[in-house]
């Protein structure tokens, strides 16, 4: 597969995300939209990471760990989403309790 | 076509109909469950890029306890019904404007006529557990170290910030 048709998946999935934060209200659902988003890089890092890898080898047959870093972000990459579900979640939850709605417009008054 | 370029459509066209879907249902909950069939469907592509380690990674974690997560959240809440109210539609339909222009145009740029070529499975397996490991703990163990700093502070926020009563 052409490393394009990697990036216009990518790009599209991206787009999807950014379409779903501006047009959506539930917070939640704003939430998972951001998931969405970092997938959406995920994947395009790993293409490159591949398509380095490839090229590496080439170049230098020996080499056969070039193209590591790329994964190893996207697992950093999946830690901070991790770390930030979880208190991004209560948060929600807490405005939840104050307000009884998750609708993204209450989001302006946090405290009480 | 082979095998390798079919599976890619067919996770492709599996990932944007999905990605679609949350978007676009009433329903919260459906639309965590299209969001766990897009991720199955990102691993998938994760497989054919011989990253074997993170498509697993990416289930375990994504489908397996960040879905979790907000499926009980959503559930707690007891959010399963269609309760969004409508936005006023000129801001929606600005929003879906502003979206589809920055993928025609980011489209429109990357978009080149001679683009290099990323073998499916192919050789090379540095996507396996041994050579990420080994990267990971030598020369990436202080970035390891702070993440675990990061995962204790969460914790510690999600716990402080969900108890009950202040």
């Amino acid at each position: 597969m052409p490393i394009t048709y990697y990036i216009f998946l990518a790009v599209i999935i991206f787009c999807i995300g950014v379409t779903g934060v501006l047009t959506r209200r539930n917070s939640i659902i704003v939430f998972m939209c951001i998931e969405l988003m970092l997938n959406a890089v995920n994947l395009l890092l790993v293409a490159f990471s591949k398509l380095h890898h490839q090229r590496m080898l080439v170049l230098d047959a020996a080499n056969v760990t070039a193209g590591t870093e790329s994964q190893l972000f996207v697992f950093f990459i999946m830690v901070v989403a991790a770390a930030e579900v979880s208190v991004g979640l209560a948060i929600i939850v807490m405005m939840y309790r104050a307000v009884h709605s998750v609708d993204i417009n209450f989001l302006n008054r946090l405290k009480n | 076509m082979d095998k390798s370029q079919l599976m890619f459509w067919f996770l492709s066209a599996l990932a944007v109909f999905s990605s679609l879907m949350v978007i676009t249902r009433k329903n919260p909950v459906y639309s965590v469950l299209f969001l766990i069939i897009t991720f199955f469907a990102i691993s998938g592509h994760y497989v054919l890029m011989n990253a074997q380690f993170l498509a697993i990674v990416n289930i375990i974690v994504y489908a397996g306890a960040i879905m979790v997560l907000f499926l009980f959240v959503l559930m707690l809440m007891n959010l399963n019904k269609e309760s969004e109210q409508q936005k006023n539609k000129y801001l929606l339909w600005s929003g879906a404007i502003a979206g589809g222009m920055l993928m025609v145009i980011m489209i429109a740029a990357l978009n080149t006529t001679e683009p290099a070529v990323v073998n499916q499975p192919g050789a090379g397996d540095i996507g396996l557990i041994k050579n990420l490991g080994t990267k990971l703990f030598t020369e990436y163990v202080v970035p390891f170290e702070i993440s675990s700093i990061l995962f204790l502070s969460a914790m510690v926020g999600a716990v402080v910030l969900g108890k009950k009563g202040d």
